[in-house]
């Protein structure tokens, strides 16, 4: 490795031939500001398309100034970060972003959060100048189920592109025009909705400034609330509890699932339910199908293919349906925890508090932006009623404990409510890549072998590799599993099934990476993995904590079939707990 | 058609082509070139070079007509050059068809010039 | 059939009109018929030969004499003595101004050399579309010496010798860059000609396209042979729909002799090229812009380096030069580099054509040796300004070049000098302007384009271009302020020093280098809210003047949006706040009572 010296500011420093000079200044302790650039090397994105130009520096002898972060050093190369040139060409160019930017801090959901307003702080800009005779690039506000776009406020950095096309994969997002009014969007600047756009996040959790930000659904929440003509119970996600914590700057990986649910009891809910309930209930429905498919499989009925895909991702669901829509029977059946929940709170639950399905509001805290998108979906609605009305975000539901004066630190440790609140250690690693095929794979085992699983922890399956795969010795039936996480990996694994190479038995994909811990709707953890690895030991801590960690083992779970449902995919289950997919990839376009 | 499959092939047809007619010099029939570049054509080259070239025909005087790129006179489009065999080549600008006609009664036929020659005034290499 | 042995050609230019051109014509045509030599000797006169300061001239063929500053009373001597007794007329003949010798032969005059048709020797000679005539002009000759006689490595020290620089405006030294693209490491590499000459006014590629494509197409050749590329591509922009035309038959005809395929003259060498179109954007001319662009993705330009040279089209080193840098390399080779080198100045080599446009007489295609000055391009070859107006400025290098005064009219044009003067080469367009144009609605004109072909990936570019034409704009309505100039400078520098592309970073030349040369017309604009070339519609205010207005109504009818009132037979007066400046009333009165103040 060939080392190049270099001088930054006067301290010398030694760095491998290829480092920016960006790297290089951070080496000797000199953060160059930026903007555009953004670096996720445990994703193996760096992104940095050169274009804000707000990390310029003077370079001894090179005529104009360079951008740092896409500039590689040479031997002996002088590098000045904050002469007056610098600093006149930066704060101009800043005031050239502020000059076509929207001024509604005030209102912004961003506000306090944003990487502009951050820059724009830090070096004081004051005055806009000629900001009377300034022509602003306006756009229409894109309004979809999960995700807004108001790119009013896009600064043109194309992280979002960045993110969806090279790391989802999915495509949906390019720039679009020419000059002043060139902007982000879907193709022919059709709205995200009629778009490939599977509603991961994964834009809005890089965005750095409010053009791409989450519906808020917490006024709605509120209003609710406050009703009393309404039950409003709630359901958390496994991913939720492992990461809410960081909003209250505790450590990443603190779980802090006690006082999320004293936090919402306090917020006003009735319930506090856990969507690790339906995960359990997921897994049975799941696990059976799996074993049902498999063995007709095995017995040798061509008519049922294999691999069986996990289905309890809406983003990954909305990927298949919009771009593999040549395998729409390959997934489970299986609705996601979210919406089981949703279909058994108001039917089962309503029955037992003899509240009406119309009274009853089912809100979801989850991780993830798709959900939001998902309880729109017609085929969690009974007569137009939605089973799960509306999903909050990670990142919601700490604004509204905050805008409450909650303090979170405070709180007590309290536990949920039953019947749907009782989990296995199973439901809870439903959080984690890799964590829904071993909570089947738990099940499974004993469905399929009638005896008793000795190894609960199957490590092989865990980690953080884009795409991972092992063998599960079912008592003497090698079951080959493949797991992917992001869309990217998701895709490679589809290809091979398209083209026949695959052998596995069973997929799970996640769409966002690490799985649902670094979901799109939880706080941000700017490409840092190591926020990730913390998350997800968080999850597999309170699986092992469980007294029960097997899903059909959960004493709520069994007597809900009893009372309830009959058994695993009866006529009852499949109305309540299985859905069908549609064919997205036909659209007509209006233009 | 012969496809040239070596350096020689390549002198041989140069030079064949070089005794023929050589392009710029006249030899032994009277050659028009007329400039077809874009500028020219948008201001009518395509009709000037048409008519002379039906009229050259209609008045039975036999000459080679063709086409060429931009001489460099565009502010004098259309243009022609005239070469007829023995004397220098002549080259008349704003050539229109009823300067075109003009210029092939009293130039071609009548050997003498038209008012309106455009002075050629840069060097031509030879390669 | 008439039988001229004789020829009198006298220039009938306005110069030497205004010098009795025309009395000198009658003056000889009198003397030939007195002489009984009307079916010998014709007298003519002919469009300008460019040489006004010696005129009028006389030219006899054949003989080529030359006679410089003819007066009517020297026609009785011109015939008595050349016509009739064959003796040239000694003191009427050229004489070279450094050498004081007489110069008979045109070739050796200074007024000659001033052209020297380079990359366009055989545009206007040949018929581009049949190859025949290509090659009777030793078209393919050059890539046959090199294939079968000389190394990669020596044609690319002939190259580098020849100090031939690329004319699509940076100059980069083209024998380098094709050392550099040969020494990169892989077996896949690029021949790229960047046909996508976006300037306004320049046609220089297009016409050497339209002209005589095979010297492109050989040059790609022989620069494939150089850099071990068996592929190459003509990114044309799709503007030109003849250039693109005559640039396939010669490609297919080319194909058919075999001079482009598998093993061209038998050597083993294989080449073949491909067209990609362009779609109508500027900054594809850049060259990263242009690859990404055939690649299939936004014609974007990305960070150097890597150049192009070392990673470019797919990834793949890809040697990128303009339509005229090719179109010269087959003549460097066969006529040698020292020949080459020996025409220009000592770093600007060979000669540059310009699309000449403007106010000038003579616009057109030239080309001119490096080292001439612009005085001698706009006032001999160019023939002076048009309808006898003052120089004010002429704008070089397009969208991306600056705009020089009458103190710069003896800058030679090579690549340095013009920096140094504050503007650049560029791709070779050059536009005279004359005193009724306005410098500053000219930088709001650049600007116009720039900002309108900006790609918008940098900040500086996409909004800071904005930001000075809008200034610009507010200016030429009357509504500017001493802060903008500063404002102009400031954001002119940091847009030319931040920004990704050339695009960008020349984008405020125009505007600043006319802040230099014209800065009181800005300042007109901004303090008196004038514009002195009467071009800036918001400025000018229309004026009906009393004591010749006698109220026919014919202006007060003629305006379209009722501006003017008043009774019949009595004074009109024009509202302005109402006016839009469209001049119909000063069109329509007979009476010189509408004026522009």
């Amino acid at each position: 490795m060939e080392m190049v010296k270099i001088t930054i500011d006067n301290k010398s420093v030694e760095v491998p031939r290829g480092t920016s000079i960006l790297k290089a200044a951070k080496q000797v302790g000199i953060e160059v500001p930026t903007l555009c650039y953004m670096d996720l090397h445990d994703l193996n994105i760096e992104h940095k398309p050169g274009g804000c130009r707000v990390c310029v520096v003077e370079v001894e002898g090179r005529r104009n100034l360079a951008p740092s972060c896409c500039t590689d050093v040479n031997d002996g190369m002088v590098v000045k970060t904050h002469s007056i040139r610098v600093l006149n060409a930066r704060r101009t160019v800043m005031e050239l972003i502020l000059s076509d930017h929207p001024k509604e801090c005030l209102t912004c959901p961003k506000s306090g959060n944003c990487d502009l307003q951050n820059m724009a702080i830090k070096m004081g800009i004051r005055e806009i100048h000629n900001q009377d005779i300034a022509e602003m690039s306006t756009y229409r506000t894109d309004f979809s189920p999960a995700i807004i776009r108001d790119m009013n406020k896009c600064i043109m950095c194309r992280r979002c592109e960045t993110m969806c096309n090279d790391f989802q994969t999915v495509g949906a997002l390019s720039a679009i025009n020419r000059g002043f009014m060139s902007v982000v969007a879907p193709a022919f600047e059709m709205d995200l909705e009629d778009s490939v756009c599977t509603y991961c996040g994964q834009c809005v959790a890089v965005c750095p400034t409010g053009a791409l930000t989450e519906v808020d659904h917490t006024r709605r929440l509120i209003r609710d609330l406050a009703n009393p003509a309404k039950t409003v119970i709630v359901q958390t996600a496994p991913a939720v509890r492992a990461a809410l914590g960081e909003m209250f700057d505790l450590p990443a990986g603190s779980l802090v699932t006690g006082k999320m649910v004293s936090a919402l009891r306090t917020l006003g809910f009735k319930y506090v339910f856990d969507t690790d309930f339906s995960a359990d209930l997921t897994i049975m429905e799941e696990g059976t199908e799996m074993l049902d498919r498999l063995s007709r499989h095995l017995a040798g009925d061509k008519s049922v293919r294999l691999p069986i895909l996990t289905s309890c991702c809406p983003g990954w669901v909305n990927f298949f349906e919009s771009q593999f829509i040549d395998m729409l029977e390959i997934p489970s059946t299986a609705r996601s925890p979210q919406q089981m929940f949703g279909s058994i709170a108001k039917t089962y639950f309503a029955d037992k508090i003899k509240v009406k399905r119309e009274d009853l509001i089912v809100v979801s805290i989850m991780p993830c932006l798709a959900k939001k998108y998902e309880c729109t979906r017609d085929e969690f609605k009974v007569n137009g009623n939605p089973d799960v009305d509306y999903s909050v975000s990670t990142r919601e539901l700490a604004h509204l404990i905050k805008e409450a004066n909650i303090d979170f630190h405070s709180l007590p440790d309290e536990d949920f409510d039953r019947p749907l609140g009782e989990s296995s250690g199973a439901g809870v690693i439903f959080g984690a890549t890799g964590g829904v095929i071993e909570a089947a794979v738990r099940t499974a085992y004993e469905l399929f072998t009638k005896k008793r699983l000795e190894r609960l922890d199957f490590k092989e399956l865990r980690g953080m590799e884009g795409i991972r795969e092992a063998t599960i010795d079912f008592d003497g039936l090698p079951v080959k599993i493949g797991i992917a996480h992001g869309l990217g990996n998701a895709r490679k694994l589809l290809e091979d099934i398209r083209s026949g190479k695959c052998s596995y038995h069973a997929i799970e994909i996640m769409a966002c990476p690490g799985g649902c811990i670094g979901g799109g709707g939880q706080p941000l953890h700017h490409g840092n993995f190591e926020i990730l690895n913390k998350r997800m030991a968080a999850i597999y801590r309170e699986d092992v904590g469980k007294p029960i960690r097997k899903s059909h083992e959960n004493p709520y779970i069994i007597k809900l079939y009893e009372e309830f449902l009959g058994k695993p995919m009866s006529e009852k289950s499949h109305k309540l707990l299985h859905t069908h997919y549609v064919d997205k990839s036909k659209k007509i376009i209006y233009i | 058609m012969n496809k040239i499959k070596n350096l020689a092939d390549l002198t041989i047809l140069r030079e064949k082509l070089q005794s023929k007619s050589r392009p710029g010099d006249p030899e032994q029939i009277i050659q028009v070139k007329v400039a077809m570049a874009t500028c020219c054509i948008a201001s009518g080259s395509r009709e000037t070079m048409n008519y002379i070239v039906d009229e050259l025909d209609k008045r039975n005087i036999e000459a080679i007509v063709t086409q060429t790129g931009c001489m460099g006179y565009c502010y004098a489009e259309p243009t022609i050059e005239v070469s007829i065999p023995g004397k220098e080549p002549v080259v008349y600008g704003y050539v229109d068809v009823k300067k075109a006609d003009e210029i092939i009664e009293k130039h071609i036929k009548g050997g003498a010039f038209v008012e309106g020659i455009i002075p050629v005034n840069y060097q031509k290499i030879d390669n | 059939m008439a039988d001229y042995k004789i020829h009198l050609l006298v220039c009938g230019g306005t110069g030497c009109k205004s010098s009795n051109s025309q009395v000198l014509i009658e003056h000889l045509r009198t003397e030939i018929r007195n002489q009984g030599l009307e079916d010998f000797a014709q007298v003519t006169g002919t469009a300008c030969f460019g040489f006004c300061e010696k005129g009028p001239i006389v030219k006899i063929i054949p003989g080529d004499t030359f006679y410089t500053q003819v007066k009517p009373a020297d026609a009785k001597e011109i015939v008595e003595e050349h016509i009739v007794k064959g003796q040239k007329v000694a003191r009427l003949l050229y004489k070279d101004p450094k050498s004081d010798k007489i110069i008979t032969d045109p070739k050796g005059m200074e007024f000659y050399k001033k052209q020297i048709r380079i990359a366009l020797r055989n545009c206007g000679v040949i018929d581009p579309e049949n190859i025949h005539e290509s090659l009777a002009r030793n078209g393919y000759a050059a890539l046959g010496k090199v294939l079968t006689t000389m190394t990669p490595d020596e044609t690319i020290e002939i190259i580098k010798k020849s100090g031939l620089r690329g004319r699509g405006g940076a100059g980069f030294p083209a024998g380098l860059k094709w050392e550099i693209t040969r020494k990169s490491p892989g077996n896949e590499k690029y021949v790229v000609c960047n046909a996508d000459e976006g300037d306004p006014g320049a046609f220089m590629d297009r016409s050497i396209l339209e002209g005589d494509p095979h010297s492109v197409i050989e040059a790609m050749a022989i620069n494939g042979y150089c850099t071990g590329a068996s592929k190459g591509l003509v990114y044309i922009r799709a503007e030109y729909p003849l250039a693109i035309e005559r640039l396939k038959t010669a490609i297919n005809q080319a194909r058919e002799y075999g001079l482009l395929g598998e093993n061209i003259f038998g050597t083993g060498f294989s080449f073949d090229i491909t067209l990609r179109y362009g779609a109508g954007a500027f900054v594809c001319g850049e060259e990263t812009a242009l690859i990404h662009s055939m690649e299939g993705n936004r014609g974007e330009p990305t960070m150097k380096p890597p150049f192009p040279s070392v990673k470019g089209y797919l990834g793949k080193p890809t040697n990128v030069n303009n339509v005229e840098t090719f179109a010269s390399i087959p003549v460097i080779i066969l006529k040698g580099p020292d020949w080459y080198s020996s025409i220009g100045t000592e770093k600007s080599k060979g000669t540059k054509v310009f699309a000449l446009a403007g106010k000038v007489n003579n616009v057109g295609l030239i080309e001119v040796p490096m080292g001439i000055t612009l005085r001698e391009v706009i006032f001999e070859i160019g023939g002076g300004i048009k309808n006898g107006k003052k120089f004010k400025g002429v704008q070089i290098g397009g969208p991306s070049g600056g705009c020089l005064t009458y103190k710069h009219l003896d800058t030679p044009i090579d690549y340095d000098s013009l920096i140094a003067a504050g503007a650049m080469m560029g791709s070779g367009g050059m536009i005279i302007m004359d005193e009724d144009d306005c410098m500053v609605d000219v930088a709001k004109y650049f600007l116009d384009f720039t900002v309108d072909e900006s790609c918008g990936k940098c900040t500086p570019c996409r909004v800071g271009n904005k930001r000075m034409h809008e200034l610009l704009v507010s200016i030429t309505k009357g509504n500017g302020t001493h802060e903008d100039i500063d404002r102009l400078i400031n954001l002119g520098n940091v847009i030319r020093d931040t920004s990704l592309c050339m695009l960008g970073q020349s984008a405020p030349n125009p505007v600043l280098s006319i802040m230099d040369n014209f800065r009181e017309e800005y300042e007109a604009h901004i303090r008196d809210k004038k514009c002195p070339s009467g071009v800036c519609k918001a400025l000018m205010i229309y004026e009906i003047v009393e004591e010749n207005c006698v109220g026919c109504t014919a202006c007060a009818r003629a305006c379209p949006v009722g501006a003017i009132t008043g009774e019949r037979k009595e004074i009109h007066r024009i509202d302005p706040s109402l006016c839009i400046k469209c001049g119909a009333c000063m069109d329509r009165c007979k009476f010189n009572a509408v004026i522009v103040n």
